[in-house]
């Protein structure tokens, strides 16, 4: 029970370093320290989670029974790494361009997008893998068992079954906790790759070791040992070819398409370079793995008692020698095995689970009585949080099915049966993806009816047999289904006499094919699959792409609603921002040109999956989804383009870039050319206004004798009252025009930015209409160093802004506090209806009113606010689609002391600027 | 008879001061502070002449004062206009679409007067 007990620290401890491991990987990665986590070193040991326990422990058990055969499973892989870099290369090329997210992801999108294919795909996926994660369980359990110096196949202490539980409900742990922190846009998980990388180098020291102890500790030597591999049964098994052919065809097969496998290989890639690297280094590393295997299988024939379990040689020939510590080694590195595989696997699992079936699920759910649901004000960010729970239980889920199949397969079967199951039933996405990438003939329908084809085999000829007599009854297996003989499991159509897994690999993929292929020649593609087929298979030629919405359907603002609860405000922001200034325009609101709406689309893509992305892109654009016209304009366009145009195109994007500047610069002329008229008579107006009642007022006292004293006192204070008034007016008007000469001197001080937000929302609401203000002061418990008088000027004028016009029942501010890039975000955002489109830019000019209301000031305020925000180093921006009124003041932390001179640089809506001489 | 008087201008300060030196002499005075429901007030009150401020919230006078003289009702109603723009544009304008009178903010209230007595002779 000591070694039991040290056996459960000893994992705990590993555990522990795993757990450390992938933190510090997760953390550097986010500071940006994470240069040497993508290596090509990294990208090659993260491949070897495709040497699994079944590997690890199976193979010895595979070479005792079957001998050389288990080296088809590494065959496979290496043919492939080797011969076939170059699709490999394609494969990630396409999976980096279009922001794949797993296999389905890719199938579904390359044949426009289906979302019935991603499903199918998915569903597939889960019960290939479901024994294969119940096989790592099972390992990690028979392992525990063999340590407790028991017989394998009887019940170890305690309950077996609870020390599978336990592995299962730790690793969902794990998995859930480094797997789905957070939603990244690339679906790359730093943390776990670099745990997994270590788990690799783990299992391949483990089994050398073990390796070297039996040739050199135990046969003394590599002559004799190779003596007593002559001597022993193994060379006896005749190697039978089409068995040899089939397993290696199917072990290539399963390396592309096994949903880990495809994680590993193109999801967590990181750089395309990384392949060349792999391409010789990975199969070194299984030619090391596979190294010892024959050694250990023909020692542990000779040594252990007959009837041992093989696929457990590793561990009880270190075992049986009294060799505790190597013992250990070898159960640690079983164990790596196994964990990092259901690791892998169930994050791959769990994004396609979530991103093809609870998402759409839940969009069509909410599709149709919440249309508005996407649009919805303030809600930012839950669907994101709902992608993440969807991730979180998909993990539980698909670790809960896997015990569940332990559970109810009893653990009996040998470990390489059910690994084989599990490569066939991937194996059968193999047609739809490599005639995806390589043929733009192929259809959905084609790849539907290969898919389903191949799986009903599968399952009838394959996965059903393997239970025996369980499911399918004796009389179908020895007779047919509904007694045709010709539909005989392991002889389908007569064919008898073959191994039955060569058989259900030939069927399966053989009418996989066929069906794919026939179909498709048959049927049309629709549009959408025309253009992705085309970037798909002709992806170098192009990265650059055309799938088209055409642009002027959507609203900007709705798609930034969306985008920011999606991919997290600040993101959204910024992605927006930068597409606005790719297409020259400033502002956060990029005109929704073809492009534009692509690299949105892909940007979700990265976060929901390519099929989820499309849709909610043509929700937001109010289901104006693309006419078949439109498509095929583009269609031709884009073929055109790339066939005659390639320079043509870069040329006509310049010349559409400025001609969109010019249009932008002479829409604000000619608004301001409208302007500088409306200014003389608005100056005229806010002046004559006060100087009327003061100048009436006065003559009535001069002329009219005889007035009561009341009535003088209340006319003088009128004339008292509009002479404030009209004051005020100047100083603002000078204010206005000291800032705009820059002659004004700022006067610089440190102090916390809370403290100037209390300050501003004192003055603003001692008078004036009330106003719940929600703010965070932790978050603006920064410090600044500016003007800070200035500033609170700034920030009194917001305030009041949302008093005068939020038109809210409850009038409600928030402030929002943020830093980033040394510079400090200060947000505010009110509930009422906010700024129309068409006058955000205006508001900040002189005398610019938003409505004809008279809200008391003279629409001065956030031209002044503007000036201030320049002079300190920082901007003033209307920041559309947050719900209501909404504006973002942002300035560096530190302002620079331009001095009274120099003006700030400026924009080009500044050359044309009214002239501050009227003004004084 | 006293005449009566409907002042259509938003800012209360000088709405009360015309009031003032109007009452003083003898007129009748009603006012109406907004721009877009004055055309009804005006129909409502069917005062003897209209004092029409330029720039009012909700509707401009300009358009008020078209409407006026497009109703056969009102298309005498004599109308002083007083703007705090006093651009010759503005009077231009008002002069086409038949104001009776236009004058610029700021004003003498003598002028005023006179200006009405001169729309109102006795």
């Amino acid at each position: 029970m000591a070694t039991m007990n040290i056996l459960v620290a000893v994992c705990l401890a590993y555990v522990a370093l795993l757990f450390g491991v992938a933190f510090l990987a997760e953390r550097a990665a986010r500071n940006g320290r994470g240069g040497w986590l993508s290596s090509p070193v990294v990208y090659t040991l993260s491949l070897s989670i495709y040497c699994t326990a079944w590997t690890f422990y199976g193979a010895v058990g595979y070479a005792a029974r079957s001998g050389l055969e288990y080296l088809t499973i590494y065959l496979g892989p290496t043919l492939v790494m080797v011969g076939w870099w170059w699709g490999l290369r394609k494969l990630v090329r396409i999976g980096r361009t279009q922001r794949i997210t797993s296999v389905a992801d890719l199938i579904s999108s390359r044949y426009g997008k289906s979302g019935a294919l991603a499903v199918v795909v998915t569903l597939l996926a889960i019960l290939g893998s479901t024994p294969y994660i119940a096989l790592q369980l099972q390992s990690v359990t028979l392992s525990f068992a063999a340590f407790a110096g028991e017989d394998s196949l009887t019940p170890p202490f305690g309950d077996r079954n609870a020390t599978a539980f336990w592995v299962a409900v730790g690793l969902a742990l794990f998995t859930i906790l480094f797997g789905t922190r957070n939603l990244d846009v690339n679906e790359r998980h730093p943390g776990v790759v670099i745990a997994i990388a270590l788990e690799a180098v783990v299992k391949l020291c483990a089994l050398l070791a073990v390796g070297v102890f039996v040739v050199w500790g135990l046969a003394g030597g590599v002559p004799q040992m190779l003596a007593r591999i002559d001597a022993s049964a193994l060379t006896a098994f005749q190697p039978d070819g089409g068995r040899w052919v089939a397993l290696t065809f199917v072990s290539a097969a399963a390396f592309l398409t096994l949903p880990r496998m495809f994680q590993v290989l193109v999801v967590e890639n990181a750089d395309e370079r990384h392949l060349r690297t792999a391409s010789w280094a990975f199969p070194a590393y299984l030619m090391a793995m596979s190294l010892f295997v024959v050694p250990i299988a023909v020692t542990g024939l000779e040594l252990m008692p007959a009837g041992s379990n093989p696929d457990l040689f590793v561990l009880t020939l270190p075992l049986s020698q009294g060799r505790e510590g190597l013992a250990m080694l070898s159960f640690i590195g079983g164990f790596s095995s196994a964990t990092s595989m259901v690791i892998v696997a169930s994050i791959a699992l769990s994004t396609m689970v979530s991103n093809h079936i609870v998402v759409p699920l839940w969009l069509w759910l909410r599709g149709d009585q919440e249309q508005g649901a996407l649009g919805a004000p303030g809600a930012g960010g839950d669907l994101r949080q709902l992608v993440l729970l969807a991730r979180r239980l998909s993990i539980a889920g698909v670790l809960a099915l896997g015990y569940l199949y332990f559970r109810l397969s009893g653990g009996g079967a040998a470990l390489a049966a059910i690994g084989l199951i599990s490569f066939v039933a991937v194996a059968q996405f193999l047609p739809a993806l490599l005639g995806g990438i390589f043929w733009r003939g192929a259809t959905r329908t084609g790849a539907l009816t290969g898919l389903c084809a191949g799986f009903v085999i599968w399952l009838y000829c394959l996965l059903l047999p393997s239970f025996g007599a369980g499911i399918l009854p004796q009389a179908v297996l020895e007779n047919g289904l509904f007694g045709l003989t010709w539909l005989r499991p392991e002889a389908l159509f007569g064919i008898a006499g073959l191994d039955p897994l060569v058989h259900a690999i030939l069927w399966s993929l053989g009418l996989n094919t066929l069906g794919f292929v026939i179909v498709s020649l048959a049927s049309f593609p629709t549009p959408l699959e025309r253009l992705q087929g085309a970037q798909f298979v002709n992806v170098f030629q192009h990265s650059q792409t055309a799938q088209g919405w055409s642009g002027g359907l959507a609203q900007t603002e709705d798609l930034m609603v969306m985008a920011q609860r999606i991919l997290g405000p600040a993101s959204a922001q910024d992605f927006f921002q930068a597409e606005a200034a790719r297409q020259g325009l400033k502002g956060y609101l990029p005109e929704p040109t073809p492009e534009f709406l692509q690299r949105l689309e892909r940007e979700l893509a990265g976060s929901m999956g390519a099929a989820t992305a499309h849709t909610m892109v043509a929700q937001s654009m109010g289901r104006a989804m693309v006419s078949v016209d439109d498509l095929m304009r583009v269609a031709d366009e884009t073929q055109q383009m790339i066939e005659y145009q390639g320079q043509l195109e870069v040329k006509s994007t310049e010349l559409a870039r400025t001609a969109r500047q010019l249009r932008a610069a002479n829409e604000s002329l000619t608004q301001i050319s409208v302007q500088k008229d409306a200014f003389l008579s608005q100056i005229s107006h806010e002046l004559r206004t006060p100087m009327t009642s003061i100048r009436a007022f006065s003559e009535i006292l001069r002329d009219s004798g005889g007035m009561d004293e009341a009535a003088r006192q209340k006319y003088a204070g009128i004339i008292h009252s509009e002479a404030i008034r009209l004051t005020r007016l100047l100083d603002d008007l000078l204010d206005l025009s000291v800032l705009e000469n820059g002659q004004v001197s700022l006067n610089l001080r440190e102090g916390r930015l809370s403290d100037v937000i209390d300050q501003a929302i004192a003055a603003a609401t001692a008078a004036g209409t009330p106003l719940a203000i929600r703010r965070n002061p932790l978050a603006a418990a920064i410090t600044l160093c500016t003007d800070l008088d200035r500033l609170v000027q700034v920030f009194i004028n917001l305030i009041a802004n949302a008093q005068k016009y939020c038109d809210a029942p409850r009038p409600e501010l928030t402030i929002a506090v943020s830093v980033r890039r040394g510079r400090a975000i200060i947000d505010f955002v009110d509930n009422g209806k906010g700024v129309p489109r068409a006058q955000q830019e205006m508001i900040f000019q002189k005398f610019a009113r938003v409505s004809d209301m008279k809200a008391g000031g003279a629409g001065l305020g956030l031209a002044i606010c503007r000036e201030i925000m320049a002079r300190l180093g920082g901007t003033i921006a209307y920041l559309p689609g947050q719900g209501g009124g909404a504006f973002r003041v942002t300035l560096p932390l530190r302002a620079a002391d331009t001095g009274p001179d120099r003006r700030p640089d400026r924009g080009p809506d500044h050359a044309v600027d009214l002239p501050a001489e009227p003004l004084v | 008879m006293t005449k009566s008087v409907l002042i259509i201008e938003d800012e209360p300060n000088i709405v009360e001061a015309i009031r003032f030196f109007l009452i003083r002499d003898g007129w009748q005075v009603a006012s109406h502070g907004t721009g877009d429901d004055a055309l009804e007030a005006i129909r409502a009150q069917a005062p003897d002449l209209v004092i029409l401020d330029v720039m009012l919230p909700g509707r401009s006078g300009m358009d008020i004062l078209a409407d006026l003289r497009a109703d056969p009702a009102t298309v005498a109603l004599p109308v002083l206009m007083l703007t705090a723009r006093g651009q010759a544009r503005d009077r231009d304008l008002a002069e086409r679409m038949g104001v009776s009178r236009f004058m610029t903010k700021p004003f003498s209230n003598a002028e005023v007067l006179d200006a009405l007595r001169q729309l109102m002779p006795d």
